[in-house]
């Protein structure tokens, strides 16, 4: 008790004589699981990540990678990649990072529920020496690049030993950090508050960033988000509410930043409950009823872009001129020759807090489907309840939202695409049922062609196939929006991934 | 007096197990909780596992048994979260929520009273007119709309007030982490606790105005008047006191809406209480969270009801009896 006082006191005083400190308050939607980076492959510890570690490299805004841990690297066999670290960099322990580390981290990945999928394509990672790892893939591996952007090397000497990943339990590692970024946690109070300094031994000494101290807030309303804002309790938000941007943009002192995302958002039909989605003129006419650049434009405000493929523009398979048709007139015609003039019933699921206003998007689908006489029974459901509902395919439409992990065509894919089999885990996320054998052989040759000319052929040759049999309903790619007071400059360290750089953040005084 | 208390308490303990059972049944309803804890990309395969190692596979009077057994020795469950005992978790909140309740609960004593008294001695006076209708228009605007008009003007366009959080807080007698004490803890308590005392005004001033005006219709109090008694001392001391009977009853009931207007409260402002630690629980779906929040509330509710009935029947000395004593 008095310890604490004397320590508050101190801190006081520390703070009193360093008034010039920048501190970045900021609030986001929602704050890291665990302080354990392999706990959960989610956002939230991936932005933590960025700020307590560094990644051994990471995607720079116009998709090329940037070395940050490792300075550089070749190929040294179609198996086989050389990774050169970078010296003099320390832990938060002021341990001092090695090979030992990376590979340790990678093992640690392998070990991990929720990394394992992305990391069982890497064999091994073996040291060379002080300042060199080996990764070998278990086959040959175009996307080794991307994985490895996964990798934020533990201090091994900190954690070895008592690293045990656990869900729902206390670890060592869910509860303490060392890693080599350009802050440490000071304070965390589980969903309330997330405090960081600074880290003094920061090995970037060029980046820009000048920020002192983070004080992260979750906030998850979108209005106490953005009052938090408006009145200068916070420098930094993300997201904001579409229905809020008109109001954000005119407020003097206030800056909005937004950029395209690669999540794209989707419709199933599920062709094994419904027998009239089996017919490809069905689908057809449902694809051409749905009017996306209406969808993005009134009730998006702009923010999102229409779409008419899986892939995003800096995705290798995106095809230019794939653009979504809307022709009710047509759409029609192919009722009557499908023998559903009189149209049908069918049931629809959404959540509604889950993608940016995906209740409203929900509703004006089906208010465009009843055009084409398709009756929708719509159901929307907070994302907590909903993804049971879509892993049990409850329903014959359901609405999806899918981000790249690897930012590749192909794990969109094979989450979304491949034909389902619980095994591989192929085709999770395919609540069409649909299934195309020369699809899922596709899937696997790009998983395996070294040759990019060769691998981008492969992944529009499915990008088409999907296009052409209407197996989906692609709706739009959504935009990030994030607001921040004038003189915080987010606009250089804000990404499409949504990790945002915070380390470089320059705040002008 | 003991049998009446001995009831109240068999009653009391009879509540609680319902309640247990409800809060139980209702966690399948709320998502999956592994959902929540692993990627998308997990298998259905890995999410099995994890679900037989919560026992969430098993059937539902086996793990009620099992939730049964642990709460009877004090233990709630874990929560998926926060990763610590449930009720460490709420205790911890207690305080942010009892200083939010209780901020409110003394502005709503010290305006309602005289506001209700004076509608009640003056009914056609202006002012009194004008209160009533006020508080017409406070009862049926819901708290959410006051609570955000409120940060609108106090904290957007005025900058008086932070729009969210608790602020600074210092530890008190070692176990309470307090924010009556600092500048910064005070000033992020006003907009909560108005918007609360605001949602909770309206009614107690028009009950304690009926329950005065009716007072002041009795015998006592006109034998009173010709007594020659003081104004001051009829109204205050002779007609409020009586009037304060029913306010108490009333009070007790209405301590449910003050639960329910925390939640709101807290959710609006971000205030990290119990309320708040509530809803995020729901969207999390820390199901062991919820339900241990949900009995915790319920005793609370329990405790009250009963403290109100004895306190009911010290001042009132014929409801004492066990016949009597519902």
């Amino acid at each position: 008790m008095k310890m604490k006082v004397i320590i508050v006191c101190c801190l006081t005083l520390l703070f009193w004589n360093k008034a010039t400190a920048t501190t970045l308050k900021m609030a986001f939607d929602a704050d890291p699981i665990s302080l354990d980076p392999h706990e959960q492959l989610s956002e939230g510890t991936l932005q933590f990540s960025h700020l307590a570690f560094d990644p051994l490299l990471r995607w720079e805004k116009n998709g090329q990678i940037e070395p940050r841990l490792a300075t550089n690297w070749e190929r040294i066999d179609n198996k086989t990649m050389r990774f050169h670290l970078r010296h003099h960099v320390t832990f938060r322990t002021g341990n001092p990072f090695t090979a030992k580390d990376v590979v340790y981290t990678i093992e640690r990945l392998k070990k991990s529920p929720d990394f394992r999928a992305m990391f069982d394509t890497i064999e091994s990672a073996s040291m060379v020496d002080e300042y060199t790892v080996d990764v070998h893939s278990t086959y040959t591996n175009p996307l080794l690049l991307n994985i490895m952007t996964y990798v934020f090397p533990m201090d091994k000497i900190f954690y070895q030993n008592q690293d045990q990943i656990i869900k729902y339990g206390e670890t060592f590692a869910s509860r303490n950090v060392s890693g080599t970024g350009p802050f440490i946690l000071t304070e965390r109070e589980l969903g309330s508050r997330m405090e960081l300094k600074r880290n003094p031994n920061y090995w970037d000494k060029d980046s820009g960033g000048n920020i002192d101290k983070i004080i992260l807030t979750p906030i998850r309303a979108d209005s106490t988000r953005l009052a938090a804002l408006l009145s200068g309790d916070v420098d930094f938000i993300f997201p904001v509410s579409p229905i809020d941007i008109e109001r954000t943009k005119k407020i003097k002192g206030i800056q909005l930043v937004t950029l395209p995302s690669t999540r794209i958002l989707l419709l199933h039909m599920n062709q094994k409950r419904r027998k009239e989605f089996q017919d490809i003129r069905v689908r057809k006419a449902i694809n051409l009823a749905i009017n996306q650049p209406l969808i993005v434009e009134k009730i998006l405000k702009g923010y999102a872009t229409p779409a008419g493929q899986l892939s995003a523009d800096r995705f290798l398979g995106h095809i230019n001129g794939l653009e979504p048709e809307y022709d009710v007139g047509k759409a029609l015609q192919l009722m009557k020759e499908a023998g559903y003039e009189n149209g049908f019933r069918i049931s629809m699921m959404a959540p509604n807090n889950r993608y940016m206003n995906d209740e409203k998007v929900a509703q004006a689908i089906t208010a465009m489907l009843s055009r084409i006489n398709i009756t929708v029974d719509l159901k929307t459901l907070p994302k907590a309840q909903y993804f049971k509902e879509f892993d049990n395919h409850s329903a014959d439409m359901m609405m999806l939202g899918w981000q790249s992990d690897t930012m590749d065509s192909n794990n969109l894919f094979e989450f979304i695409i491949a034909c389902p089999d619980a095994k591989t885990g192929l085709g999770a996320y395919n609540a069409s049922e649909y299934c195309k054998p020369s699809i899922d052989d596709d899937i696997r040759q790009a998983n395996r062609e070294m040759n990019p000319e060769r691998r981008i052929r492969l992944m529009q040759q499915i990008e088409r196939t999907i296009y052409n049999d209407a197996a989906i309903v692609p709706l739009y790619w959504q935009s990030l929006i994030w607001a921040a007071k004038d003189n915080v400059k987010i606009q250089d360290i804000v990404n499409d991934q949504n990790y945002p750089h915070i380390g470089d953040l320059f705040i002008e005084e | 007096m003991l049998i009446f208390l001995l009831r109240r308490l068999m009653q009391a303990c009879f509540v609680m197990i319902i309640i247990s059972l409800i809060s139980f049944a209702i966690q399948d309803k709320l998502g999956d909780p592994v959902q929540q804890m692993v990627g998308m990309t997990v298998s259905q395969e890995e999410r099995n596992l994890i679900r037989d190692d919560l026992g969430l596979n098993d059937g539902f009077f086996i793990q009620y048994w099992r939730f049964a057994k642990g709460a009877i020795h004090g233990d709630l469950g874990t929560s998926y979260y926060y990763k610590e005992p449930t009720l460490d978790v709420i205790l911890e909140k207690l305080p942010a929520t009892l200083e939010l309740a209780f901020c409110a609960i003394v502005l709503v004593v010290i305006v309602a009273t005289p506001c209700g008294v004076l509608a009640a001695i003056k009914p056609k006076h202006v002012l009194s007119r004008l209160l009533m209708i006020i508080s017409s228009i406070g009862l049926s605007v819901p708290i959410f709309i006051i609570a955000i008009l409120m940060v609108y003007i106090f904290s957007i366009e005025l900058n008086l007030a932070p729009s969210f959080g608790r602020g600074n807080t210092v530890e008190v007698f070692g176990l309470w982490e307090s924010g009556l004490f600092t500048k910064d803890g005070l000033k992020h308590l006003l907009l909560p606790s108005l918007s609360l005392a605001i949602a909770l005004m309206p009614i107690f001033v028009r009950l304690i105005r009926a329950e005065m005006m009716e007072v002041l219709q009795s015998e006592y109090i006109r034998f009173a008047w010709s007594k020659g008694l003081s104004a001051r001392r009829i109204y205050f001391k002779h007609a409020l006191k009586n009037t304060m009977l029913p306010v108490i009853t009333v009070g007790g009931i209405q301590a449910g809406t003050l639960v329910a207007y925390t939640i709101l409260t807290e959710t609006i402002f971000q205030w990290p209480g119990m309320g708040f630690l509530f809803m995020d629980a729901v969207s999390r779906v820390d199901t062991p969270l919820v339900s241990a929040y949900l009995i915790v509330v319920g005793g609370i509710f329990v405790i009250t009801n009963t403290v109100v009935d004895l306190i009911y029947g010290l001042v009132n000395p014929t409801v004492r009896l066990a016949s009597h004593g519902l």
